[in-house]
């Protein structure tokens, strides 16, 4: 399987304190990472660093087969941030307004939209159920729907990659199910490669096909079909951890129906 | 023809007056948006002080607000890197440099009333060469706007986001900043440098109580703006107010009301909504 990503030996820290000490892995294309750990583990900083938001101390990294410093593809990159969730609600911009912004680089500097840009907008939205929203403002939407259009907006460029630093924080167990189950269809009918910061350790087990897990003791990669037990999750995050279970049912048959 | 365009002066006024009608909220949707509401307080501070300077030193005193409010506009972004979460601080230093600057500098202007004219604005005092460069810069930022909108759009609601999508943020952040303080400093001389920051925001503040995406705030802010300063302009003239003043109280007047107007048309949705159910 072609790989997308490589990471070697990356050293990354806040002033005195490394927190990220000689990290290597590589992903391939297709897959769905899952990133967990305590909190100031460095998951976020981590995915900082891949969006080249931040700059390393020392190492590489390799993103579509090019070293991130001479990197220009950013439109083949898709972000959907932890500030997603605490964007300025009053803001008063609409659902189409706010994925059509994302395809600036199809558009071009000094361009105003065209017809066909207009489409890729609402397929865009259709992919993730919100066809019919297009006109409403984002502040009227609930905090899952607001999640599923910010999805959309990164979808809309047509990303190899899409990068999510806890997308589920902040909306209800029936919006973070459909979330996930959204994620993981995309990943199987699209091929879209996903990388996803995370503390719902369960729902990544389910959905995943790689972990990897930031630690006291540096990072290491872990099968998900090996499952995560309380003791296992509770030696990563340096505390008790009780495991909570997931109906995934639904889920589950909407992605084996896709 | 009516009795208030027989006159030159009100003539320029009124071109004056509908180009920073059409300006200030283009520019203004962006700022308040941003929260950086106080950002055009600040400028028209040093705009203020670039009057003086003008005035002092027998340069056209637009030209000077110009300068010292692009230079205090980049002075915000500098002082605001060193305190990158309380950019508010950056504002009130560059604000009270403006201030210093225009209280010393006034001292050296002969003539004060020329001076004082600036403050609050007045209709009588556009010279020819100052409607030109008003007609000129003003034509410069409505195709900046124009061209730039989507991308201003994007970087306004998710400045991190849009650097994703390969805008080139750097650049348009300063060339914003730049209308901003041109837009600001132009504005001097009709509406006045203490009132323009509200010019800038009350037109925005009103079009975001009606309006239903960020085109329609943007079109609605530039049609209040242009309702706020044409009526504002005429009362000035029948009433000899002050014009700054009487646009400003004017666009207040008319927030008040749609406020209001909002408020019972909430009400009333709600009452029809309770008659609904408990009539079902």
């Amino acid at each position: 399987m072609k790989q997308i990503i490589e990471v070697n030996n990356l050293n990354f820290g806040y002033n005195d304190s490394l927190i990220l000490k000689d990290i290597s892995f590589s992903v391939d294309k297709g897959d769905f990472l899952g990133l967990i750990g305590a909190n100031g583990s460095g998951k976020s900083t981590l995915v900082k660093l891949l969006l080249k938001i931040l700059t390393p101390l020392s190492g590489e990294i390799m993103l579509l087969g090019e070293n991130i410093s001479r990197f220009k593809q950013w439109d083949k990159i898709g972000y959907v941030s932890q500030k997603a969730n605490s964007f300025n609600s009053s803001f008063p911009a609409t659902v189409e307004e706010i994925v059509t912004a994302n395809l600036f680089s199809k558009i071009g500097l000094f361009k105003l939209p065209k017809k066909h840009h207009k489409e890729q907008v609402y397929h865009a939205l259709e992919l993730v159920g919100m066809q019919d929203y297009g006109k409403k403002l984002i502040g009227n939407l609930s905090g899952g729907q607001q999640q599923r259009v910010f999805i959309a907006r990164v979808l809309v460029s047509e990303p190899e990659i899409m990068f999510l630093d806890e997308p589920t924080v902040g909306i209800d167990a029936k919006s973070e199910e459909a979330v996930y189950c959204l994620l993981a269809r995309l990943n199987q009918e699209l091929g879209l490669t996903i990388i996803m910061v995370t503390h719902d350790i369960s729902a990544i087990t389910i959905h995943a096909n790689k972990l990897i897990c930031l630690g006291e003791n540096g990072l290491f990669i872990h099968d998900p079909k090996e499952g995560i037990t309380a003791a296992f999750a509770s030696e990563l995050y340096g505390y008790g951890v009780n495991l909570h279970s997931h109906d995934c049912k639904n889920c589950l048959r909407e992605v084996t129906k896709c | 023809m009516l009795e208030i365009f027989q006159y030159d002066f009100m003539q320029k006024a009124f071109i004056t007056g509908i180009l920073i009608a059409i300006i200030t909220p283009c520019i203004g949707v962006v700022v308040v948006l941003k929260r950086l509401s106080m950002i055009g307080d600040s400028l028209s501070h040093n705009s203020l002080a670039g009057v003086a300077a003008g005035l002092a030193f027998g340069l056209n005193p637009i030209l000077g607000a110009v300068l010292f409010s692009i230079a205090a506009a980049f002075g915000i972004d500098r002082v605001r890197k060193s305190f990158p979460r309380y950019s508010e601080i950056a504002i009130a230093v560059i604000m009270s440099t403006g201030i210093g600057l225009a209280g010393i500098l006034s001292g050296f202007v002969k003539n004060s009333a020329n001076f004082n004219s600036f403050l609050f604005g007045s209709i009588v005092a556009i010279s020819d060469f100052e409607l030109y460069l008003v007609i000129g810069l003003s034509a410069i930022v409505i195709l900046a706007v124009i061209f730039l909108f989507k991308e201003l759009f994007y970087i306004t609601f998710d400045e991190e986001a849009a650097r994703l999508a390969g805008i080139p943020i750097k650049s348009i952040n300063f060339v914003f900043t730049l209308l901003t303080a041109v837009t600001i400093s132009v504005s001097a001389r009709t509406v006045g440098t203490l009132v323009i920051s509200s010019l800038m925001v009350l037109p925005v503040a009103t079009a975001m109580q009606i309006a239903k995406s960020y085109k329609q705030t943007v079109v609605f802010a530039v049609i209040f703006a242009l309702i706020f300063t044409l009526s504002g302009l005429s009362i000035s003239y029948y009433a000899d107010f002050k014009p700054g003043g009487t646009i400003v109280l004017v666009g207040i007047l008319t927030l008040i009301c749609v406020l209001i107007y909002k408020n019972v048309l909430s009400k009333a949705i709600v009452k029809r909504a309770i008659r609904c159910h408990n009539h079902n």
